[in-house]
């Protein structure tokens, strides 16, 4: 039921001592800002490293050939391992993988060649690639569109450049789509200009790249059945470990390579690098609320005191209300309540403060993209959580103090002077 | 009204217990006005918190009315104490606060009483104390008797069959004193029994009896009277 009274008397009492009261308030607001803080931090953490794998599937496999430390088979070790188009064939038949994509890299790995148009020349990356390379590595289109099935099925000499490509070969002004340029001496048809969505080194390398159809590349430099590497992703549901093992069973039996020899094939795996993300992440949120919680606690602890000093100081009034007939009860539930509107309203002005906190990070950091820091969001869910926990907080910082005051005496209260 | 028999009450003082009341034994009938007097540490504040269910005794009975008020939980002592006793008190023992209205009501909010409803109340009992107009004041604004008579009404307003004060003049002036013993007598007359405990022979004289005690004891008129003609034991207080 409300009740005026009520509130007029727990706002009188909080009023009597106004600096004892703000001084507690000030407690249980630090505590609860300091949690807003540090999730929001962590939180922030976290999307900045979002954003830098942003564009990328996180459940992506890169495996390449090395070469072999094991004699086995027949065959002496210090064997380079060079994946061919037999490969693929073989992967496709692993359940494990989604998308598969075989790529192949003009003049070998970390290779730049010389790309001409007109006057214009510039030293670029050169990569073989299948339509599917799409779904594992996100691109945008300025304009035109991707390598498709028809490209590889005619070996088309087209090609989708880089935003760098573009803009050293082209003038600002010209659209590049449906011209010619020069790549090692074969001109390719450009039908698509990417935008990567990847940052940093490898969102530069993406702008400096060219995408040529893999069986393109395979008939005009002569590259034979080479294959450079494969990205594959893993199907919904899968666990990278095993799509790893998988696919490094498969090609080792293919190139009589020793089970045991580890070395003989290089593989990046998304997968476990994303999980250790993940437990980063989850290791950050727990000292976040952990760390956070504690200074609440200690707020809460600084209103369990006052608290009970005011009870103490209150005694004579209580012993009068038991006089006039208040139950322990309704004692009980008056200092709780005093208890608990003080935490919440200090806790509440704490989200606010927290929120405004948040809100000027993320304003200042909106302004460097590039920083490692994405913008300190924190769900409602979180706030809401912060909320309930003050009312517990507040619930729990009166227990003490109420049960103090419910078993003061009338007659020792009315004796007091 | 309430009777007291072979009631005793101890406290526990270090390692020995202090006996505070021995074998007291009165009555008081229905719409009596009684005082108890006695020197300070005869036993009367003692007695006045066991009439008032605000502290219990050791052996012996305790009616009021047809109940007996015997190791009573916490919340039915003070709900017995909410519908039949209203208490006054030498310092008034008003909510700093609360205004005079708010105070006359403050036992309706125990029982529950819509705020609407119990202000209204409270209001119709400043009236008859004759502080209409200062329904709106805090304690802090009034004088010592204006708060005497807010405690007043707020003794009244949960319609108490027993109005226990104690000391209810003890801090006011004689002419003040006169006016709080006048409103006493008048509420006696509407039929409540008042108990005042007091040490004043004055306030003691505007009852109609006197119930004496000396030493946790209660002592005969005649037994007093001997002693206060005697002039080396007189006027201990």
């Amino acid at each position: 039921m409300f009740d005026l009274d009520k509130w007029k008397e727990i706002w009188a009492t909080l009023r009597s001592n106004r600096l004892r009261t703000f001084l507690t308030a000030f407690g249980v607001f630090w505590g609860i800002l300091m949690l807003m803080a540090m999730l929001g931090f962590g939180s922030a953490i976290q999307s900045g490293s979002k954003r830098q794998m942003k564009g990328m599937a996180t459940n992506l496999l890169f495996c390449w050939g090395q070469q072999t430390t094991e004699a086995y088979d027949g065959l002496p070790p210090g064997r380079a391992v060079r994946f061919d188009t037999d490969d693929i064939e073989i992967l496709k038949k692993l359940p494990a993988i989604e998308w598969l994509a075989p790529r192949l890299q003009l003049g070998g790995w970390m290779n730049n060649f010389i790309v001409k148009h007109e006057a214009k020349t510039g030293t670029f990356t050169v990569m073989a690639d299948y339509p599917e390379l799409k779904h594992i590595i996100a691109f945008e289109y300025d304009a035109g569109r991707f390598i498709n099935e028809r490209d590889i099925a005619e070996s088309r000499k087209v090609v989708v450049i880089g935003k760098a490509v573009r803009e050293q070969l082209f003038e600002p002004d010209e659209d590049p789509i449906g011209q010619y340029i020069q790549i090692s001496g074969v001109y390719f048809q450009v039908v698509g200009l990417t935008r990567t969505l990847r940052s940093g080194g490898q969102g530069e390398r993406d702008a400096n790249t060219l995408f040529v159809p893999f069986t393109t590349l395979k008939t005009a430099f002569n590259m034979g059945n080479r294959v450079g590497f494969f990205a594959m992703t893993a199907k919904p549901g899968t666990d990278g470990d095993e799509l790893e093992r998988q696919v490094k069973e498969a090609l080792k039996r293919h190139h009589r390579i020793a089970p045991w020899d580890d070395l003989a094939i290089g593989s990046f795996n998304m997968f476990v690098m994303f999980g250790k993300f993940q437990t980063f992440f989850l290791v950050l949120q727990i000292v976040s609320w952990v760390v956070g919680g504690a200074t609440l606690l200690a707020g809460v602890v600084g209103v369990s005191n006052i608290m009970l000093i005011t009870v103490k100081e209150r005694t004579k009034e209580i012993g009068v209300r038991k006089a006039l007939g208040a139950t322990p009860l309704s004692i009980v539930s008056m200092v709780m309540k005093e208890s608990i509107v003080l935490t919440i309203i200090a806790g509440l002005l704490g989200v606010a403060a927290g929120v405004g906190l948040l809100a000027a990070t993320e304003a200042a950091l909106s302004a460097m993209p590039e920083s490692p820091l994405g913008p300190p969001n924190i769900e409602l869910s979180t706030v809401l959580t912060a909320v309930g926990i003050l009312v517990g907080a507040g619930a729990l910082a009166g227990i003490m103090p109420a049960s103090h005051a419910a078993s003061i005496k009338p007659i020792e209260a009315l004796r007091a002077e | 009204m309430l009777r007291l028999s072979k009631v005793n009450k101890y406290y526990q003082v270090g390692t020995h217990a202090l006996h505070v009341l021995r074998d007291v034994d009165f009555e008081v009938a229905d719409g009596e006005f009684v005082a108890i007097m006695g020197a300070s540490g005869s036993g009367k504040s003692t007695l006045l918190n066991i009439l008032g269910i605000l502290d219990d005794y050791d052996s012996g009975e305790y009616w009021l009315g047809d109940t007996i008020i015997r190791n009573l939980s916490e919340s039915k002592g003070a709900a017995y104490r909410n519908k039949f006793i209203g208490f006054v008190f030498q310092s008034f023992n008003l909510l700093p606060f609360k205004t005079a209205l708010e105070n006359v009501a403050l036992p309706l909010y125990y029982q529950g009483v819509s705020r609407r409803k119990r202000n209204q109340i409270a209001g119709q009992y400043l009236e008859r104390v004759g502080l209409r107009d200062w329904a709106d004041h805090l304690p802090s604004e009034m004088s010592g008797g204006q708060k005497q008579r807010v405690a007043i009404a707020r003794a009244l307003i949960g319609k108490p069959r027993l109005i226990l004060a104690d000391e209810p003049t003890g801090a006011l002036d004689s002419e003040t004193s006169r006016q709080i013993m006048d409103l006493l007598s008048e509420i006696n007359r509407s039929g409540i029994t008042v108990l005042v405990v007091t040490h004043d022979p004055e306030v003691a004289a505007r009852t109609q009896r006197t119930i004496r005690l000396r030493d946790g004891k209660v002592v005969s008129a005649e037994d007093e009277a001997a002693r206060v003609s005697h002039p080396n034991l007189a006027v201990a207080t």
